[in-house]
């Protein structure tokens, strides 16, 4: 262990005296390009929470015979029960000690396991070391950071610990900080941005001091404070998600219609032949329902969205919070989409794809790509507007023609009328355009669908056509990004237009990307 | 009018003809197999009319592998200033343009076939799993310059994700 670690728990020094040595401000001292320790309670919310829970089935068990032990009841020196083994003559002491050993041990381990387990931040990378036996060690590049998410599940909450996840390309490549004091996650999230977005002249932000408040009063205040720390990010979301639009649009959700529909045909079907106890295997279905609905709800309520200097911050969560910064130039693809109950409220979720994928329990898929779970019209715009700041004011037609309009008016080009044969009803929706630097794909006249690809985040462009779409002079367009929920791909599109598509597509690809410069974003505006 | 897809003012690189072979091979394997596992309704109900599924098995592969050297032909790849061009397929067909830069990596592979006759698959990966780029049939050398000439372009025109 190296003699300059610090602990993450050590009170802060004047943090505007940290300079880095290109002269930058960091909101706390742990990305210094020192190494430092995690929180102290990091082993108890990490392995330790388990034990606990095992003392309080121990004792629960045992509580009867604990009482009557004190106060001399009836069953205080039965031989049956585990408690009445113990408390025999002479067994008393050696098992006491056992337990005390035992426990000793666990403390000793666990605060050894603290003091292995230590992080360093510095310019490019972000690194993780642990482990006492099998030592562990991750690095991750700061340039190829997709994403920072601060998750405070309930537990750390009350101890006023949150979880830093570092998203970095690649399958299940995160690099995690559990835990971190709550205020500490979030100047470190900013200091890590800060780092990665290749800024040298940032701002001189006023740091957070230590808070003089006592501790409780300072987990109250944590806990009650709204998810988007006022400090660093804009305080009002962008968007509001009503309670009340939230459940409606679960339970008008595609999946939950489904379910439904499912469960409710097989008991009919159970029922009718006769055998009324075949409704025995609906009850996983019931049970995916129930899950799906929990989840979806939990998952997205308190929804905010809002934009920071280093990107978008989404945040949702009621028992385990999650915000997660999504750095400019993170976004694979976007697809605005309507299940087909929605229609009448005139609902949206918005969803996209992106290069990491968190494998980490909790990290579930929702969270990671649906940035709106429901939003009028007009909270789509916006989110839009969020994630591609690039499509400016003058693209919103264009934007609202994809998502609900027909027709070619504002610059979709549309399927040849012969293909009516296979796009019977959405021939004059099924379409694509491109804005600066996008490519949009519209689709569906009953499912409606609005794809949008930044191109410098295309991976390859490809045509593609079987027999019956050369028969009808047709193509398919493919515009491929990292794996996700959204695919961005076109059918029905007339084959010289395809063609042109392909060549004309694949040249600004090549040019998108050359002139990308987001992986170190803030970078460009130091050299204008 | 033309109803195919077709690229204007484009010099395919074909891959070798040896691939015929290659190819021919491994469908030959899977018809054997398709076809015993047809005949098994015949041989177990003993019914001759049964015979029939292995037979119109049997048709259908033979169509496939008659159409082989067409198809092999009809595989073709592209350097171009900046991105990879490759095309496959007769009825389906496909083609593909990725950027050099989105390169992430460039695998050699040779199966039993190809080994003999010198041959090897030449795999282009990008982050999208989508892009699927597999140019088959190339001679060792050649596969080998590609590759090396492949990741010097994507060297110089290197992207992020």
């Amino acid at each position: 262990m190296s003699s300059s670690t610090s602990d993450e728990a050590s009170p802060q020094g004047n943090p505007t005296e940290d300079l880095l040595p290109n002269g930058a401000v960091l909101a706390t001292r742990l990305a210094d390009g020192e190494w430092h320790r995690l929180h102290p309670a990091t082993p108890l919310l990490r392995g330790g929470l388990f034990i606990i829970a095992l003392g309080g089935i121990v004792l629960s068990q045992l509580k009867q015979q604990l009482i009557d032990l004190v106060l001399g009841g009836p069953h205080a020196h039965d031989d049956g029960d585990a408690l009445g083994f113990v408390t025999r003559d002479g067994r008393l002491v050696p098992i006491l000690l056992i337990v005390v050993a035992v426990l000793v041990l666990i403390v000793v381990v666990f605060y050894l396991s603290w003091r292995v387990h230590t992080f360093r931040i510095t310019d490019e990378v972000v690194e993780v070391r642990s482990g006492l036996i099998r030592r562990s060690y991750r690095k991750g590049r700061l340039d190829r950071i997709q994403g920072i998410n601060i998750v405070r599940p309930f537990f750390a909450r009350i101890l006023g610990a949150a979880r830093l996840e570092i998203d970095v390309a690649g399958h299940d490549a995160n690099v995690r900080l559990d835990y971190l004091s709550s205020s500490n996650a979030d100047g470190l999230r900013l200091d890590i941005l800060r780092l990665a977005s290749g800024s040298k002249e940032r701002e001189q932000e006023q740091a957070r001091l230590a808070d003089p408040r006592g501790f409780v009063e300072q987990r109250v205040s944590e806990f009650v404070a709204p998810e988007l720390d006022p400090n660093v990010a804009p305080p009002e979301s962008v968007v509001k998600v009503h309670v009340g639009r939230l459940i409606g649009s679960i339970l008008l959700h595609d999946t939950t219609f489904a379910l439904i529909l499912l469960i409710v045909a097989g008991a009919v079907g159970s029922v009718a032949i006769g055998r009324g106890f075949a409704i025995i295997i609906l009850v996983p279905f019931v049970l995916a329902l129930g899950s799906f609905l929990f989840r979806r709800f939990t998952r997205s309520l308190r929804y905010s969205i809002a934009a920071t200097p280093d990107g978008v911050r989404v945040g949702f969560g009621l028992l385990t919070l999650s915000n997660e910064t999504l750095p400019p130039g993170r976004i694979h693809s976007v697809q605005v989409r309507q299940p087909i109950l929605w229609r009448f409220p005139g609902w949206w979720e918005i969803k996209v794809n992106r290069a990491s994928k968190s494998n980490a329990k909790g990290a579930d898929a929702q969270r990671n790509t649906t940035i709106l779970p429901v939003g009028n019209l007009n909270d789509v715009l916006k989110v839009l507007g969020l994630l591609l700041p690039s499509l400016g004011d003058e693209s919103t037609a264009l934007l609202r023609d994809g998502i609900v309009g027909t027709g070619g008016a504002s610059g979709f080009t549309n399927s040849p009328s012969r293909a009516r044969v296979i796009r019977l009803l959405s021939r004059q929706r099924n379409g694509f355009a491109s804005a600066p630097g996008m490519v949009l794909l519209r689709e569906g006249a009953i499912w409606r669908r609005l794809t949008i690809v930044p191109e410098a985040r295309v991976q390859s462009v490809a045509i593609t056509q079987g027999p019956i779409y050369r028969a009808l002079a047709v193509a398919h367009v493919h515009v491929h990004t990292v794996v996700g929920p959204v695919r961005a791909e076109l059918g029905a599109v007339d084959r010289d237009v395809a063609i042109d598509f392909f060549n004309r597509v694949s040249l600004e690809v090549v040019e998108a990307v050359r002139s990308d410069a987001t992986h170190r974003w803030l970078a460009e505006e130091k050299h204008a | 009018m033309t109803r195919r897809l077709e690229l204007a003012g484009i010099d395919w690189r074909r891959v070798s003809p040896k691939y015929v072979i290659v190819d021919i091979a491994g469908w030959v394997v899977l018809t054997i197999g398709m076809v015993v596992a047809a005949s098994v309704p015949v041989l177990v109900s003993g019914f001759t009319p049964l015979w029939l599924i292995p037979a119109i098995v049997l048709v259908i592969m033979l169509i496939i592998v008659a159409f082989i050297p067409r198809r092999v032909r009809a595989i073709g790849y592209q350097l171009r200033d900046d991105d990879l061009l490759f095309r496959r397929g007769l009825l389906f067909q496909r083609f593909v343009s990725v950027p050099y830069g989105r390169m992430q990596l460039v695998d050699i592979t040779r199966g039993p076939v190809s080994r003999i006759l010198g041959l090897s698959d030449l795999h282009f990966v990008t982050a999208a799993a989508s892009s699927g780029v597999m140019i088959p049939g190339l001679l060792v050398a050649d596969a080998e310059e590609l590759r090396d000439r492949l990741v010097e372009l994507a060297e110089t025109r290197r992207a992020g994700l």
